[in-house]
């Protein structure tokens, strides 16, 4: 595999893991704008652990631990609020984050912190399929259908017998841990880590991923990670090859512009219940065992 | 620790928490009126900061984004226009293509000849080099003024027609995160990531007071910040405006059955917050004299957490935990460091939601339904 292909493989497998982290939460009705707070553990704990002489293979699970732990325990505060004010908990609990380990100085606090072993993409990629598979056997759990119940109405789902908190703080801490294993991994594959990288605007574009891709099935995160991965690297490479270099300075404003457009024609996300279900049944079944189209989260 | 520095921080903590106030009263219009967290302020405080800086530098191809941003808002009132209209359906679709097609000619003539370099040539020599500012504060307030209805109309009108109550959604808030994306992208492709300098175009007007050193531009813009909220809380309580907007923030859906002319004055929320933000960027510019292309995620944010302490939707509110947050991120960075300042401010907005979530003078109604 060419080196080109291999780190935009790379970069689509982690944003893929990011993007399943904030699905989890999402797919569940909350909008959880703290990636970066969560990947930022991930990767510091895990190059910690192993500069502690710790192997990479038991560092990355125990990274993951610690991040659900951290998750688990600010859930119950931070699932309290809703709405705007979940938005902002979790935007300000990213940047406390920051803030944090840009002090520490065992951390290299703002000098960055070197990794010491190297996973390559013959680690990151099975890692990725395996995640993939996971979320989708849990959409299709008890827990993922309370899930999608909460996201579609929580009064109803309360009223049904779920237990909406449980499967809450279930949705945070599973989505910490997998943004977790995403940052050990960004950690040990590029050996490098600093807190600039996680910022505010990782956060936005890994919620908009999830919100675009659709937040209704499985499928969502999957597309709407490799779509906006793909799309601006692929206009990059068109501008090259053309030789019209405006196209790769505006990619991102086109990339902006997509967004807009698509929240006013396709809100639910790229992927909805409807189409899937539709795509599942392409003879026959069609709208009678479809769901009725939901809105967005 | 210098304790003899302490009464000059806590007015370096006031001067910058004039800055933080009018983001934050933008941003607490917004959410108190249509409840969504609107993310293109940040964006809009950012984009009127630079085209200041640009304007104080000579840099003349800020005209051409003031003229794009003229040129969408003219198509989309065309567009708007067209839709009314009592014309067949076949009509009305050859009209829009041919709109988006004169759009694009017009774009693609702007973007080719850029005559924004000649027009302010023109410009510069009509009001002189001293006058440069002016023309600066033009700039930016045309072109954030013009940009704010079009992000009305793509965060909340479209949407409203087309779903019912769309305050209740996701989308105002991916569209608005939308709008940030493209600013921001727009400042960087044109200018770079990089820090961009000038000189403050009034000089280090100051004065002593006893130990503590006054600049001059930045006690005006204090002043005008709190004059500018205070005249607009005024309006809010006073005029029909006022009483029209606060009825919209109370009740969205009986607003209209009790005569108030919603898509007339939503627009006029828009362009007032964003007037407040490009306010606030103006005198970023000329009192710190530094800006990039991040300072909306750096600086503006920060104002969230101001809007927050205050308790959202509430104007005094907003104005207060400002002042506290300049205060509490100038006295961090001046007793620990500059690294420390994120934690004290994001840990007292984390602290403060999971405490008290309607903040020290909030309303409870605001931002409690699913969205």
């Amino acid at each position: 595999m060419s080196g080109y292909l291999e780190s935009q493989l790379i970069i689509l497998c982690l944003n893929v893991i990011y993007a399943y982290g904030i699905f989890l939460p999402a797919a569940s009705g909350q909008l959880n704008l703290g990636a970066a707070g969560f990947i930022t553990i991930g990767a510091y704990s895990s190059a910690w652990i192993n500069a502690s002489g710790a192997p990479m293979y038991i560092a990355i699970p125990a990274s993951m631990l610690f991040c659900a732990a951290i998750a688990f325990t600010i859930a119950f505060p931070i699932l309290r609020t809703r709405g705007v004010y979940m938005v902002l908990a979790t935007f300000a609990f990213a940047e406390v984050v920051a803030g944090l380990i840009i002090n520490l100085e065992f951390l290299g606090a703002a000098a960055g912190y070197p990794v010491e072993s190297h996973a390559d993409y013959l680690v990151v990629v099975p890692v990725t399929v395996l995640v993939v598979l996971l979320c989708f056997i849990l959409m299709s759990t008890r827990l993922g259908l309370a899930m999608r119940s909460i996201h579609d109405d929580e009064a109803v789902a309360t009223l049904f017998g779920v237990d909406v908190r449980l499967a809450k703080v279930a949705a945070f801490t599973l989505g910490a841990a997998l943004m977790s294993l995403g940052g050990a991994l960004y950690g040990h594959h590029y050996n490098y880590i600093e807190t600039q990288t996680f910022n505010v605007l990782l956060s936005i574009y890994i919620l908009l991923y999830v919100l675009l891709g659709g937040t209704q099935t499985a499928w969502g995160p999957l597309v709407g990670a490799a779509f906006f991965t793909v799309v601006p690297e692929a206009l990059r490479q068109i501008a090259t090859a053309s030789g019209h270099a405006w196209i790769a300075d505006s990619r991102f404003i086109i990339f902006g512009a997509i967004i807009v457009l698509m929240m006013v024609f396709r809100p639910e996300g790229l992927v909805t219940r409807t189409m899937v279900d539709r795509a599942a049944t392409p003879f026959g079944g069609g709208r009678s065992g479809a769901a009725p189209a939901a809105r967005a989260a | 620790m210098d304790l003899s520095q302490l009464p000059q921080q806590i007015v370096n903590g006031l001067m910058l928490g004039g800055v933080y106030v009018m983001v934050a009263v933008a941003f607490t219009l917004i959410i108190g009126m249509l409840n969504f967290l609107n993310f293109t302020v940040p964006a809009l405080f950012m984009l009127a900061a630079v085209l200041m800086w640009a304007i104080l530098e000579g840099h003349g191809i800020a005209l051409d984004l003031t003229a794009i941003a003229v040129l969408l808002v003219l198509a989309m009132m065309v567009a708007d226009r067209l839709q009314q209209a009592r014309l067949p359906a076949s009509v009305k679709t050859v009209g829009a293509l041919g709109l988006v097609a004169g759009a694009c000619v017009f774009l693609w003539l702007i973007l080719s000849f850029k005559p924004g370099p000649a027009v302010f040539a023109w410009l510069d020599g009509a009001v002189g080099a001293s006058g440069r500012w002016l023309l600066g504060i033009v700039v930016a307030f045309a072109t954030v003024a013009v940009l704010s209805l079009l992000i009305e109309r793509f965060t909340y009108r479209y949407m409203k027609a087309k779903y019912g109550d769309a305050t209740e959604h996701a989308l105002p808030l991916v569209s608005s995160l939308g709008f940030l994306i493209v600013i921001e992208h727009t400042v960087i492709s044109t200018w770079g990531s990089d820090s961009l300098t000038t000189e403050s175009p009034f000089g280090n007007a100051s004065f002593e007071l006893g130990p503590v050193l006054f600049s001059v531009p930045q006690l005006l813009s204090l002043i005008l910040s709190l004059a500018i909220v205070f005249g607009l809380s005024v309006m809010l309580k006073t005029t029909k405006l006022g009483r029209a907007l606060r009825s919209i923030a109370e009740r969205p859906d009986t607003a209209p059955l009790m005569g108030v002319e919603v898509s007339r004055i939503v627009p006029v929320v828009y362009v007032i917050a964003g007037l407040l933000c490009a306010t606030a960027g103006i005198l970023f510019t000329i009192n710190y004299t530094t800006v990039d292309a991040y300072i909306g995620d750096t600086v503006a944010t920060v104002a969230i957490a101001g809007m927050v302490l205050g308790g959202l939707g509430n104007v005094w509110g907003a104005i207060v935990g400002a002042m506290l947050i300049g205060m509490v991120e100038v006295m961090s960075i001046y007793m620990v460091g500059a690294t420390f300042k994120k934690i004290p401010i994001w840990g007292l907005l984390l602290l403060i939601l999971i405490v008290r979530p309607t903040g020290l003078f909030g309303h409870t109604a605001i931002g409690k339904g699913k969205f």
